[in-house]
C-alpha cells in the first residue's frame, strides 16, 4: 500500500494506468514489482478494502456482477436433485485421496509415463520454473502459449520466463487482458472481472490498435481473437494449467470455456502440463463426480464448453507433466488446516461472499483471494496474512457453496485463534484480557455498563461521534434506554 | 421445565425492551423462567477475535450461571451457536455438557415447544425479515438459499401466527448485514456498506419493520438506518410475539 497518498508507485516500469490501481487497491498491481518494492509498506485487507469502497459504483458493479454468477449457480445446482449427496461424496473422494496421496502420486507416475509422457516433480515455485525452463532451452523454444493456471500464477513463473527473455502469451481472453494490464487476477475463474468493457476497450486500443471507444464485447472479443491466433501459429511450446489428474488412466483433464488450452496443445510440439500434487482423483469414475460439481459452482453452467482429457503426447509432440509442492505437503501435515487442499477452484466461495464481492480480489493480496485464499494463505505466512482470516463475518455461506465442503468459516476461526497464540495481535492482547476479566465478573461488568449507558444519556455527542470512535462514522450509537434489563427485572419478578 | 434465561450483554444494555419481551412471552407460555443477575456475556468477541483462551474465564462464568435449569434460550442465534459449538476448549464436564446440549435460541425453541401455545396477536403493518447468519447456517433454522431446495424461514413459519402482517420479499434475503462482531468495527468500512445495502434491499420492499432474531444485527442495521435519517423501524421477533 505504499503511495496512497502520493498514488505513484515506485516502481519506474509501471504503467500510467496503473496509477488508478494504487489508488484503488493500495497494492502495485505490476507483477514486474519486486518483492521489497511491493513490501515496502505492509498492506492489509481492511485498508485496501476500504480504498477499493471509495468508488461507490464501481463496488456496487463489482458486487452485482458476482452476485449473478451466484445466482446463475443456484439455478444451476437445483437441477441436480443429489447436489447435496454429490458434494459429500466428492468430499470423501478428495479427504480419501490426500490420505493416501503419496501411494497414488506415485501410481500416477507410473501410468504418465506408460502413455509416454515425461514426468517433472518440483518441489517449489522455483523448481518448478527450472523444470520450465530446462524444458524449454533444450528445444530452443521462444515463444510459448499458456492457458489459464492459478499454478503457475503462484509459482511467478510469468515474470521468470520474461526474465529469460522467453516471449510468454496467457490465452485465456481474461488472462490476457489482466497480462496486458501487468495485474495478478482478481478472481480464479474470472480474472479480469474487476474491469470494465470501457476499460477493455482503451486497453485494446493501446495494445491491439482496436477502434476508438467501440466497446462491443464481441467486437473486442473478436479483436483478441485475431490477436491470439497469431500467438498461437507462431509458439514452440505449450503450458497448460490442471483440473484433474486420473491415477488409473494417468491423464490430466482441463476444463476450459474458450477451448484455448486444446488449441496451445494441439498446436506445439512441446506440451507441459503443471500440477499441484492435489489435483489428484483415483479413478475416471469418480472425475465424472467432480465434473457434475465444477462448473455448476463456478459459472452456473451444466459443464465447461470444453473437458479436455490429455494423454499421450501427439505423434512426433513431447509431453510434460510438472507435480509441484511448493508448500502443500506441509499443509497436507496440518492436521487442523488439511481440508483446504480439497479445494477443485471453483471460486464459488468467491462468488457468495459479501466481503469479496465488496472488496476485490486484489484486496487479498495473495494469488488465491476471497474465502478459500483466506484459509489457504496463512498456511504459507501466519504473519503475513494473518488479516486475512478476518475479511470476514463468519456467516457460513461459502461454506455452503464449496462443492468439496471445505469447512472454511470454521478454518477461518482456527486460524484466528492460531494467528493469536502465534502472538500477530498482541496489540489486541491487553484489551481482551481486561474484557475477558470484565466478562467473567457480574460486579465489574455492571458498574461498566452503567457507566457505558450513562455516558450516552449525558455525555455531550461531540464526545461520542468523533474520529477516535470508528462505530459512529457510519452508524448511530443506539439510543440509551432509561434502565437495563436487569435493572427491570429486578423491580419486576418476584 | 425451568427456563434460564440469557439476555446477551448488548441487549441487557442496550435493548431492555427486546430482553423483558422475551421474558414475558416465556411466562405467557407457561414456562417458569429466571434470567439470573450474575449473566453476562457468552464469550464470543473474544473468541471470534482469536482469543479463545482469554475467553474460558467467560465460558465457565456462563456454565456456572445456567447449569441449574433445564433449557437455557437467549434471544439471539449468534450467542446460541457459540455457547453450542465453541464452547469446546474448556474441560467438558457434566454440566458443560448439559448446557451445550439444552442452549436453544428463542425462535428455535419456540419451533421445537410453543408454536402451539403462542398468545393471538394482531399487528397491521408490512415487514421484511433479515435471520441472523448464525441462526440461518450455523443453527440450521430455515435454509439458506445456495442449498440444494427452496429456502425457508423459521421466522416467516412463526410469524404466520400473527394476524395482519404483509410479508415482503428482501432481493437477497439471506445476504449477511455486515455486522459480525468486532469485524463492524475492524473491517469498519465494508461492514458499513453491507450494512447500507441491506438497508437499500429493505426500503426497495417498502417494508415498514425489519424484524429480526439477532438483536446484534439489528443494532448495526439500526445505527446505518438512523444515520442515513430512514424511517424504517426495527423490531426483534419476541417484540412482536408478546404484542
Amino acid at each position: 500500500m505504499f503511495a496512497r497518498t502520493s498514488n505513484v508507485c515506485p516502481n519506474i516500469k509501471c504503467l500510467p494506468e496503473h496509477q488508478v490501481f494504487v489508488r484503488t487497491s493500495n497494492v502495485c498491481p505490476n507483477v514486474k514489482c519486486s518483492p521489497d518494492q511491493k513490501n515496502k509498506k505492509m498492506t492489509s485487507h481492511p485498508k485496501n478494502a476500504e480504498a477499493f469502497i471509495e468508488n461507490t459504483d464501481r463496488v456496487d458493479w463489482h458486487d452485482a456482477a458476482l452476485w449473478h454468477v451466484r445466482q446463475k449457480r443456484d439455478m444451476a445446482v437445483n437441477t441436480v436433485p443429489e447436489w447435496e449427496k454429490l458434494r459429500d461424496v466428492a468430499a470423501q473422494i478428495k479427504a480419501h485421496t490426500l490420505a493416501n496421496l503419496r501411494a497414488y502420486l506415485l501410481d500416477f507416475e507410473q501410468n504418465a509415463m506408460a502413455n509416454g509422457v515425461e514426468v517433472h516433480w518440483a518441489k517449489d515455485a522455483e523448481a518448478h520454473n527450472q523444470i520450465v525452463l530446462g524444458i524449454l532451452k533444450r528445444s530452443n523454444v521462444k515463444k510459448v502459449v499458456k492457458s489459464k493456471s492459478m499454478l503457475t500464477e503462484e509459482c511467478g513463473l510469468n515474470a521468470f520466463l520474461e526474465s529469460q527473455d522467453f516471449e510468454i502469451t496467457d490465452t485465456d481472453l481474461g488472462e490476457r487482458i489482466i497480462q496486458m494490464r501487468q495485474e495478478p487476477p482478481s478472481h480464479i475463474v474470472l480474472p479480469a472481472i474487476h474491469i470494465k468493457k470501457e476499460e477493455v476497450g482503451d486497453l485494446f486500443r493501446k495494445e491491439l490498435g482496436a477502434e476508438l471507444g467501440n466497446n462491443d464485447p464481441t467486437y473486442l472479443t473478436n479483436q483478441a481473437r485475431i490477436h491470439l491466433r497469431e500467438k498461437f501459429m507462431e509458439c514452440d511450446a505449450a503450458i497448460t494449467g490442471v483440473n484433474f489428474g486420473v491415477v488409473e488412466t494417468g491423464e490430466v483433464v482441463v476444463c476450459t470455456n474458450e477451448g484455448n488450452a486444446d488449441l496451445g496443445v494441439h498446436l506445439a510440439p512441446i506440451v507441459i502440463h503443471s500440477m499441484g500434487i492435489e489435483k489428484l482423483v483415483p479413478r475416471s469414475k469418480d472425475l465424472a463426480v467432480f465434473i457434475r460439481l465444477l462448473a455448476r459452482s463456478a459459472t452456473g453452467q451444466p459443464i465447461t464448453i470444453y473437458t479436455s482429457h490429455h494423454k499421450k503426447p501427439a505423434k512426433g509432440a513431447e509431453k510434460h507433466i510438472v507435480l509441484v509442492d511448493n508448500g502443500r505437503s506441509g499443509r497436507l501435515k496440518m492436521e487442523k488446516h488439511r481440508s483446504s487442499l480439497q479445494c477443485i477452484r471453483c471460486g464459488a466461495c468467491m462468488n457468495t461472499c459479501p466481503i469479496y464481492r465488496r472488496s476485490g480480489g486484489h484486496s487479498y493480496h495473495f494469488t488465491i483471494p476471497g474465502p478459500i485464499g483466506s484459509i489457504l494463505a496463512p498456511t504459507t505466512d501466519l504473519k503475513k496474512y494473518s488479516d486475512l482470516p478476518f475479511a470476514s463475518t463468519l456467516c457460513g455461506s461459502c461454506g455452503d457453496v464449496c462443492p468439496v465442503k471445505i469447512d472454511i468459516p470454521n478454518q477461518l476461526y482456527l486460524w484466528r485463534q492460531e494467528i493469536a497464540e502465534a502472538g500477530a495481535l498482541e496489540g489486541k492482547r491487553k484489551s481482551m484480557k481486561a474484557a475477558s476479566k470484565l466478562l467473567a465478573s457480574p460486579r465489574l461488568y455492571r458498574n461498566f455498563g452503567r457507566l457505558m449507558t450513562m455516558g450516552l444519556r449525558f455525555m455531550p455527542k461531540f464526545l461520542m461521534v468523533n474520529r477516535y470512535n470508528i462505530w459512529t462514522k457510519g452508524r448511530e450509537l443506539p439510543k440509551p434506554p432509561k434502565q437495563s434489563f436487569k435493572d427491570w427485572y429486578k423491580k419486576n419478578h418476584k | 421445565m425451568r427456563v434460564g434465561l440469557f439476555i446477551p450483554c448488548y441487549i441487557d444494555q442496550f435493548y431492555p425492551e427486546v430482553g423483558i419481551a422475551t421474558y414475558e412471552l416465556l411466562v405467557k407460555l407457561g414456562y417458569n423462567v429466571t434470567a439470573p443477575m450474575s449473566a453476562t456475556c457468552c464469550g464470543q468477541p473474544m473468541a471470534n477475535s482469536g482469543f479463545e483462551d482469554e475467553a474460558k474465564k467467560v465460558y465457565h462464568h456462563f456454565v456456572d450461571d445456567f447449569s441449574e435449569f433445564d433449557v437455557i434460550v437467549m434471544p439471539s442465534g449468534s450467542c446460541t451457536m457459540h455457547v453450542k459449538e465453541h464452547y469446546t476448549n474448556i474441560e467438558q464436564s457434566k454440566n458443560v455438557r448439559h448446557v451445550r446440549k439444552n442452549t436453544y435460541d428463542l425462535v428455535e425453541f419456540l419451533r421445537k415447544h410453543g408454536l402451539k401455545k403462542l398468545p393471538k396477536v394482531t399487528f397491521k403493518t408490512t415487514v421484511a425479515l433479515h435471520t441472523g447468519c448464525h441462526s440461518l447456517r450455523g443453527l440450521g433454522i430455515g435454509q439458506p438459499s445456495e442449498l440444494f431446495g427452496a429456502p425457508t424461514s423459521a421466522l416467516r413459519q412463526i410469524l404466520s401466527h400473527v394476524k395482519g402482517l404483509k410479508f415482503v420479499d428482501l432481493d437477497r434475503p439471506d445476504e449477511c448485514c455486515g455486522f459480525g462482531g468486532t469485524f463492524a468495527v475492524t473491517q469498519e468500512a465494508i461492514s458499513v456498506k453491507m450494512g447500507q445495502d441491506k438497508v437499500a434491499d429493505v426500503k426497495r420492499t417498502g417494508a415498514e419493520i425489519l424484524v429480526s432474531n439477532d438483536m446484534s444485527c439489528l443494532m448495526h442495521i439500526e445505527g446505518i438506518l438512523r444515520k442515513q435519517g430512514d424511517n424504517v423501524k426495527i423490531m426483534h421477533i419476541a417484540q412482536i410475539l408478546n404484542m
